[in-house]
């Protein structure tokens, strides 16, 4: 409960150093203050009880389990690994950088709410943070026009799906009489099943989350978002925000619909075999790097339906470990990625020509990261595919694991097409320079892709 | 404490030769390479005097699932534990006076690999196991697609997506195991003792199969192999040939047999039945092939063929045979494409229409060459002969007609390879042979030691059947139902 505070005060200070006029220390500043939170992150761990604030028992809003303190440690690395990047990355527009930092801590307290609710309303709040925060974001360069469609597109298919999800907690309020997911779980193991419209509502706020994440076939807008958005916020998008959303998308499954299972599993099952399929399919055909991680992100996001499904037997592990190599790689790849496309000038593909023999450094790193996204051994991706495989296949869900397996063999084609222009084309003579935090983060995320990937044990299981 | 040193020891090897840069790389590679093969001689001479428990390494590793980090050292995997690390020094010696761009990359990624080929043959939990035949992919990917010919792009893509495939429906496979074992974990001695009812067994058998297949390769899961021998480099021909082939024989006997032996026996008919077809089929294209390379891979293909049809022939020849024929292969095909590197290093081509009349020109070459290709038609007295005798008698114990076609891979064998060793070095001097230096010293020595052991273990192939034998009969009493 205090992380929360605590990061919404960080986030405040950030547009106070605007006036103050400390710029140069705000990134330092956020990463101490990041560093600080961790910990008191850290310190909830032992104290998982009820939420008590100022003599008020909060806990039909929020609740700070295991869960929740594992899914917010993640999210606060993400961010600190975002934060190191983000320096280098607005150095052309300083006046601004103080308020773009704050709403990107702003869309980490979304992010946390998204972990730790308890009541429809909270997750309502914490979805409309998040994501009010990203259509500014994703519009942040003005005088770009493919910014400001993104900006737009975003929020005009963004606002639809919240109006969705509105109405469907509207309904779930009407029948069950509560926001609370206890009370709502109750509900739906009793007479969920028989009212239809708790199921149209618990379908319409499926749908929404659906939307949220980009699954198929809520994804339309995700590539053109992806591409358009600048490439931190791109990034941002692609890692703590999806992964805040599958950890509000599994409790709002696991805390409040597990009654009328049945029901929603058909649904998903459909939507995951889409998103595996058509995610890696369409990725195929992609030459722009960051609309090929979006489609990327559309087909990890059908792998993590699969724990989605497998909520009875307690998949939370999987998808935690699932999130935490899939934020790695993004982000490590993302870290290679910005200073190529500044060099460059381009952000398709064919940017990457020729990486291998001018940086064999940088080019190594991206190949781990896109090994890892492929799934390969000994890299985390590989055992975060392995355990979300694992945990569907013991909840019988067979035949939708080979077809998962199948689709990750398509999505090695596309990973390594990155790979092979880097190896076997030669391209222009443009000078590719990593400042330092940029190569640190890279190395950071490539040394925890390649650790998790052999001592698993440090995050699975944990929760 | 042995075990771990053998096996990381490449892995140490492997990033020190990164990091030493490139001038002196094949020598420190090389260097590093025969420091492991004496300690795999030490932990031959101690597998002889205190047998394999002297080798057994557990430790728990992930706690959900239940893998843990086991590693054995029975004789089986000593065989192609002992393969590996002599092949791995020849294969970087032939890459001596190359001149090989970018030298630390590449010796440093065939260390990698030899890293991951012991791995693969030690490895008694089935994720680690895994893990390592997936390793085992990376570099020789990037060896052939880096140092590769020039289609190599597509084709090592083919190669790798390919093998991916294979690898990931064993992934599969393995899962269902775990979950089939009431204990959950994938320790082979579990996996072993695991009851799996028939119908289970059945379809589990396809997915290992298929990985297994599809890496040997079994005909019609052959088809990148042509083209990916002909595009990698040397050396990465010999390691894709010589070794990691193996990998797939090996897994055969090491974890399809004993695990579901009655998907073995219901489904083996049928797989030894594609082995025999492609043996028949490989031999024939052979024939046809002009190009010496693509010829290799064609005769190379027919021998694994025999080699997977006599380990589900289900009997101890048949095994036995496997086991030999997998060393004397490897020994053999490293030999091959070793000589057909000399060739292609000298004139420039490997079409046989353009080559001829090398042996007055090189005749240190010629000898050494002929040995080798009668090593590889199994004549007696050299390796080939027994492992196929052993494995032409276990086919023959299992089904006359099936032998019949199966010898059949002698005769052509000796058609094929013959034809193309008068067609290369006898005759007329061919048009790309205007001149033909004789070997040099490090193509020398790495023949010659070749040449000796393939005579050795044909006069005397007693020490590998002996080795080997116990873990077969243990394997075979699992199998057979």
């Amino acid at each position: 409960m205090y992380t929360l505070i605590y990061t919404c005060g960080l986030g405040l200070l950030c547009l106070v150093a605007e006036i103050l006029n400390l710029r140069k220390l705000l990134i330092p500043v956020i990463l101490a203050g990041l560093a600080a939170i961790f910990f008191v992150n850290y310190m909830d761990w032992q104290m998982a009880g009820p939420v008590i604030l100022g003599g008020i028992d909060m806990s039909h809003m929020l609740q700070v389990d295991h869960f929740a303190v594992a899914f917010n440690a993640i999210l606060i690395g993400a961010a600190a690994l975002l934060f190191t990047l983000s320096g280098n990355f607005y150095k052309d527009e300083p006046q601004h950088l103080s308020d773009y930092l704050a709403i990107l801590i702003f869309i980490l307290c979304g992010a946390m709410v998204l972990t730790s609710f308890t009541s429809l309303v909270m997750l309502f709040l914490g979805i409309e943070i998040v994501s009010i925060s990203l259509y500014i974001m994703a519009g942040s360069r003005k005088f770009d026009i493919r910014s400001n469609e993104a900006g737009f597109k975003y929020f005009l298919m963004g606002s639809f799906a919240s109006a969705i999800l509105l109405f469907g907690i509207a309904l779930i309020y009407g029948s069950a009489g509560s926001f609370e997911l206890p009370k709502i779980a109750a509900y739906a193991a009793a007479s969920g099943m028989a009212n239809p419209m708790f199921l149209v509502g618990s379908l319409l706020m499926v749908v929404a989350l659906l939307f949220k994440v980009a699954a198929v076939p809520f994804h339309f807008w995700s590539p053109d978002v992806y591409e358009g958005s600048p490439s931190l916020v791109t990034t941002m998008m692609a890692t703590l925000v999806k992964i805040s959303f599958f950890a509000a998308f599994y409790k709002l499954m696991s805390g409040g619909l597990l009654g009328i299972d049945g029901y929603t599993s058909d649904i998903l099952v459909l939507v995951a075999a889409a998103t595996m399929i058509i995610g890696n399919l369409v990725a195929l055909t992609q030459d722009n790097f960051k609309r090929l991680l979006a489609y990327s992100g559309i087909s990890h996001a059908g792998y993590m339906l699969l724990a989605i499904l497998s909520i009875k037997t307690n998949s939370s592990s999987a998808l935690f470990f699932y999130g935490a190599s899939y934020m790695l790689a993004t982000i490590g790849a993302f870290a290679v990625a910005i200073p190529v496309f500044n060099a460059t000038g381009k952000e398709t593909i064919d940017a990457f020509d020729g990486l291998g023999r001018k940086k064999p450094m940088l080019a190594g790193l991206l190949t781990m990261s896109m090994l890892s996204l492929a799934g390969i051994p000994p890299l985390a991706g590989f055992l975060g595919k392995y355990y979300i495989f694992s945990e569907a296949i013991k909840n019988g869900y067979v035949v939708l694991t080979v077809l998962a397996v199948l689709a990750s063999i398509v999505g090695v084609y596309y990973y390594f097409k990155v790979i092979l222009a880097m190896y076997t084309k030669h391209g222009d003579e443009s000078d590719v320079r990593p400042t330092m935090l940029y190569t640190l983060v890279m190395l950071i995320c490539v040394g925890l892709s390649l650790l998790l990937g052999v001592w698993p044990g440090g995050l699975m299981g944990i929760i | 404490m042995m075990t771990i040193l053998l096996l990381f020891f490449p892995l140490v090897a492997s990033l020190a030769v990164l990091l030493g840069g490139s001038k002196l790389a094949a020598q420190l590679a090389l260097g590093l390479a025969v420091v492991e093969l004496a300690i795999t001689g030490y932990a031959v001479s101690v597998f002889q005097s205190s047998g394999p428990e002297a080798f057994y390494v557990f430790h728990s590793w992930i706690e959900s699932p239940k893998v843990s980090f086991h590693l054995g050292l029975d004789g089986l995997s000593l065989v192609m534990v002992m393969l590996t690390n002599f092949l791995i020094p020849i294969i970087i010696l032939s890459a001596f006076k190359r001149d090989t761009p970018h030298a630390s990359g590449y010796f440093s990624l065939i260390l990698l690999m030899q890293f991951a080929l012991v791995g693969v043959f030690m490895a008694m939990d089935g994720l680690l196991y895994y893990i390592f035949w997936e390793l085992a992919l990376i570099p020789i990917y990037f060896i052939a697609l880096r140092w590769g010919g020039k289609d190599r792009v597509a084709i090592t893509l083919k190669f790798f997506i390919y093998t991916l495939a294979g690898s990931l429906l064993m992934l599969f496979g393995f899962i269902m195991l775990y979950w089939y074992n009431p204990d959950h974990s994938f320790d082979i001695r579990e996996l072993y003792r695991v009851y799996i009812t028939d119908g289970n067994q059945s379809w589990l058998f396809w997915m290992f199969f298929l990985a297994f297949a599809i890496k040997i390769p079994i005909v019609p899961f052959h088809t990148w192999q042509a083209d990916t021998y002909r595009e990698s480099p040397t050396q990465g021909t010999m390691l894709l040939s010589g070794i990691m082939l193996k990998m797939g024989t090996y897994s055969l006997i090491r974890w399809l047999l004993p695990i579901l032996p009655m998907g073995v026996n219901k489904w083996g008919p049928l797989a030894i039945t594609l082995c025999v077809i492609g043996i028949v089929y490989a031999s024939i294209i052979a024939i046809k092939q002009q190009n010496l390379k693509n010829l290799l891979a064609y005769s190379s293909l027919a021998h694994v063929g025999l080699i997977a049809g006599g380990i589900f022939a289900l009997n101890i020849q048949g095994l036995q045979g496997s086991v030999v024929q997998m060393v004397a292969h490897g020994v053999n095909v490293v030999g091959l494409f070793f000589c057909a590197d000399i060739i292609f290093n000298r004139t420039n081509t490997n079409e046989t229409n353009e080559l001829g009349g090398i042996r007055n020109l090189a005749p240190q070459f010629s000898t050494m060459f002929m040995v080798i290709v009668l090593g590889s038609v199994a004549l007696p007295l050299t390796n080939g002969f027994i492992g196929e005798f052993l494995l032409l008698y276990g086919v023959y114990e299992y089904n006359t007609w099936l032998s019949v076609f199966a010898g059949l891979t002698i005769i052509l064998g000796a058609v094929y390879m013959l034809r193309m060793y008068k067609k290369v070095m006898l005759g007329d001097a061919g048009i790309r042979v205007p001149e033909f230096p004789d070997l040099y010293w490090n193509e020398k020595l790495a023949l010659g030691i070749l040449v000796i052991v393939i005579i050795a273990m044909g006069v005397y192939p007693k020490p590998i059947l002996d080795m080997a034998e116990p873990v077969l009969q243990t394997i075979l009493h699992k199998t057979i139902i």
